[in-house]
Parts: C-alpha cells; sequence; structure tokens
C-alpha cells in the first residue's frame, strides 16, 4: 500500500498530471485560457500517431506469437461485457433510467486513449517494458462495447438509430484508423523507420501530451461545471467504482493470457477507461434522447481525473504484486 | 435592381448529423446549401462550445439552403426526418435573390 501512495505521490507532480490540474483549476475558475479547436486536434493527431507508430516498432522488434491473439480476443471481449456490469452497477447506485444509464455503459466498455497514453508514460518513466501491440488491443476495443449499448438501450424500448453511416463511422472511426495505420507503418518499418522520425515523435511527446492533458483538464473542468446538475451522489460512486472494477477484469484477463507487468498494467488501464471521443459521437447518433452531459460529465469529469491521478498508480501496483514485476 | 422572393432556411444541427442532414437534402433535390462551423453557444441542451473539442459529440454547424417558395415544403420534410430526435434549431426567413432561376 505504501508503493502505491509513493507512486501515487509521484504521479500526481508530474508534469503530465499537473498539466491537467491546471487546465481543470482554470475550466472552474472561469478563466478564459482555452485551446483551439484545431490546435486540439492536431494535439491528438500527433499522440494518436506516436503511439501506434511505437506500438507497431516495438512489435517488429519483440515479433508476434500467440499472445497478440489472445489479447486481440480479450480485449473485444472485455468492451463488450463491461457495459453490462457498469449498466446493472449504475442503475444499481443511482436509479438512472434505463436509457441513460445504457449509454453511460457503453462508454465503459469502449476506452480512452489518452488515459492509456499517460499509462505508457508512467511506464517508461518507471523503466518497465509492455508488449507493443496493446496499441492494437486499444483499437479492438473501441467498437464493442457500442453494440451492447445499442442493445441495452433496445431493451429499454428505445427507438435507437443504427444505419450504415453510424457503422462505417465507428469502425472508420478517424482515431480508429490512424491508430492502426500508424501500429501498421511502424510494424513494416521497424526501428528503422523510428530512427527516421524519431526526434519528431519521440522527443517532443511527453510535451506534447502535457498540452492535450491540459485541454482535456479544460474540458473536464467545463464538464464539471455544466453537468454536476445532471448527475448526482449514486452516479459519481459509479464514476470511481467502475473503473476499478473494469481494471480487476483486465488484470484477470492479462493473468489468463500471462501478459508481462507493462502489459497487464496497460490492459488494466484500457478495461478501466472511459470512452469520450468515439462513443459519445456514436450516441449522439444512435441513443439522441440520451442525455450527453450525464456520460460526457462522467466519462470526462469524473473517471479520467480519477484514473489518471489515482487509477494507473494503482493499476501498477496491482499488476506487479500479480505479476511479481 | 429586380429581386425575387425566396425562402432562407438555417438549420443548426449537431456536427454528427450534417452529412445526415445534407444526404437527405441532396435526396429532396435541394443540391444548393452553405455549412458554416458554428463557434458556440446555450440552449435547453445547456452551454456548448467548439474550442477544445477532440470528439464530434459536442459540435455543432448550420447548414443554410435558400429555395424558391414553392420548394420549402419538400426541403422542411427531408431536414425534419433528420432533425426530429437531435438537438438543433430550424429558423426559415422571406429573402430576396437576384437570379432567380439559380434557385
Amino acid at each position: 500500500m505504501t508503493e502505491v501512495f509513493a507512486l501515487a505521490g509521484e504521479n500526481l507532480i508530474s508534469p503530465i498530471v499537473l498539466s491537467f490540474v491546471l487546465g481543470l483549476m482554470a475550466a472552474l475558475a472561469r478563466s478564459d485560457l482555452s485551446v483551439p479547436e484545431a490546435a486540439a486536434k492536431a494535439l491528438s493527431i500527433y499522440l494518436l500517431f506516436a503511439i501506434g507508430f511505437k506500438g507497431g516498432v516495438g512489435v517488429a522488434e519483440h515479433g508476434v506469437d500467440l499472445t497478440l491473439g489472445k489479447s486481440l480476443l480479450a480485449g473485444v471481449v472485455l468492451s463488450a461485457a463491461m457495459p453490462l456490469v457498469a449498466f446493472q452497477l449504475l442503475r444499481f447506485l443511482s436509479k438512472m433510467d434505463r436509457l441513460n444509464a445504457a449509454a453511460v455503459a457503453g462508454h465503459y466498455g469502449s476506452i480512452s486513449i489518452v488515459t492509456f497514453v499517460a499509462g505508457t508514460s508512467v511506464l517508461q518513466r518507471q523503466g518497465i517494458g509492455s508488449e507493443g501491440y496493446m496499441v492494437a488491443v486499444a483499437a479492438a476495443m473501441e467498437a464493442p462495447a457500442i453494440l451492447t449499448a445499442l442493445w441495452l438501450a433496445s431493451r429499454s424500448e428505445s427507438n435507437s438509430r443504427m444505419d450504415s453511416t453510424l457503422w462505417r463511422e465507428v469502425f472508420l472511426n478517424g482515431s480508429i484508423v490512424l491508430l492502426a495505420g500508424s501500429f501498421a507503418i511502424g510494424w513494416i518499418t521497424g526501428s528503422e523507420g523510428l530512427a527516421q522520425i524519431e526526434s519528431f515523435i519521440v522527443s517532443p511527446f511527453k510535451g506534447v501530451l502535457c498540452l492535450f492533458l491540459l485541454d482535456m483538464g479544460l474540458l473536464a473542468g467545463r464538464g464539471m461545471r455544466s453537468g454536476r446538475e445532471a448527475i448526482g451522489k449514486g452516479a459519481i460512486a459509479f464514476g470511481i467504482l467502475m473503473p476499478v472494477i473494469g481494471s480487476l477484469a483486465g488484470l484477470l484477463c492479462a493473468l489468463l493470457i500471462g501478459l508481462s507487468t507493462g502489459g497487464t498494467m496497460l490492459l488494466m488501464v484500457l478495461s478501466a477507461s472511459a470512452s469520450y471521443i468515439a462513443v459519445p459521437a456514436a450516441m449522439r447518433v444512435a441513443l439522441p434522447e440520451a442525455n450527453p452531459s450525464i456520460y460526457l460529465t462522467l466519462s470526462l469529469g469524473v473517471t479520467f481525473p480519477f484514473n489518471l491521478v489515482l487509477g494507473i498508480p494503482l493499476y501498477l501496483a496491482l499488476a506487479q504484486a500479480f505479476t511479481g514485476g | 435592381m429586380q429581386t425575387h422572393p425566396a425562402k432562407r432556411v438555417e438549420i443548426t444541427i449537431e456536427l454528427v448529423m450534417e452529412s445526415r442532414l445534407t444526404d437527405a437534402l441532396r435526396a429532396a433535390d435541394v443540391t444548393g446549401y452553405t455549412i458554416l462551423p458554428v463557434f458556440g453557444g446555450s440552449g435547453r441542451s445547456g452551454e456548448w462550445s467548439r474550442s477544445g473539442q477532440v470528439s464530434a459529440a459536442g459540435g455543432m454547424v448550420q447548414v443554410i439552403c435558400i429555395v424558391k417558395p414553392e420548394r420549402l415544403d419538400a426541403l422542411l420534410e427531408a431536414a425534419f426526418s433528420v432533425v426530429e430526435r437531435h438537438i438543433g434549431v430550424v429558423c426559415i426567413t422571406d429573402c430576396g435573390v437576384l437570379r432567380a432561376e439559380r434557385f
């Protein structure tokens, strides 16, 4: 337990977390600090490309084994199954109506790539390696949760809208395409390719991540301000409890697969994180009656800060304890 | 200068619905429209701003069409089929155009 607190303390005073806190405080204090839309998109494109590319290089260096297939399968199963747990837990803790609970549940099956990036950054700082293909697992976990959420919503007599355009938007979502594409480029070009663009995608990475998390802090703070009336104490408790449950499910899968300490921690982070990019957009199309203030506030304003500040150190400590790493 | 009466329809809608709306408009033979980014605002669903958005979920756009009065109903039916369940505003105003044959 002492190690968890030490790691959490170290994590708290890292530039990444402090940048997030700065954005959060600025938004809560109603500062006019903002990151323009185009800049925020450019930062996210950079981060997705860099993390995908480095993951691909990792696979090129260490090769592919059966664990890759098992990890992908585990990711898809976790993504599809976690909304079922989230739905029941949310209904139990908050008495939320079925439609909104289904929409929220979808977010908790899918993943937050920024939380994943923050997790890899902590691993790097601790000098712990991980399987490069965890990036591919992240991409595979984006969509299945949406299907489960829509199935849950259909049981509440909601008239959910699923059309071919939405399928295309979900599966060819820009972040999935960029992540999978840069992963493929990294895999094909290997360490020689990395050497060519290393000065661009390795050294500036943490600085760019700080700026992106500043923006995330601003978004989370605005979400807390505008969405605090939409969610009650039960929903907030869900936003903190659900990532811990998700991380334990991820831990179990990782132990069954036999992932390394770093890989275990990353699968826990993926299972614990909640989407705020792909799923909200899909929910706006398919379940427009669901209140976006609820799912965005929970995902961005509660679960994301929890994972960033306390969750990641906790997941790393658990991964180390169970894998002996 | 001679002007001709027309209807200007402004549809403010969620960014995620933009392509669905323009597809419906084209299917109703409304091939002329302009899409504008909307910076931010406030409404029944609360405040929102375009700054910092990394997801299409929170963004809004405005689609502006100018049509002859007799084509207004077809346009509104097409638009309503898309926007009915979504956050947004549909506003119709009278306007005048110089070259009627273009609308």
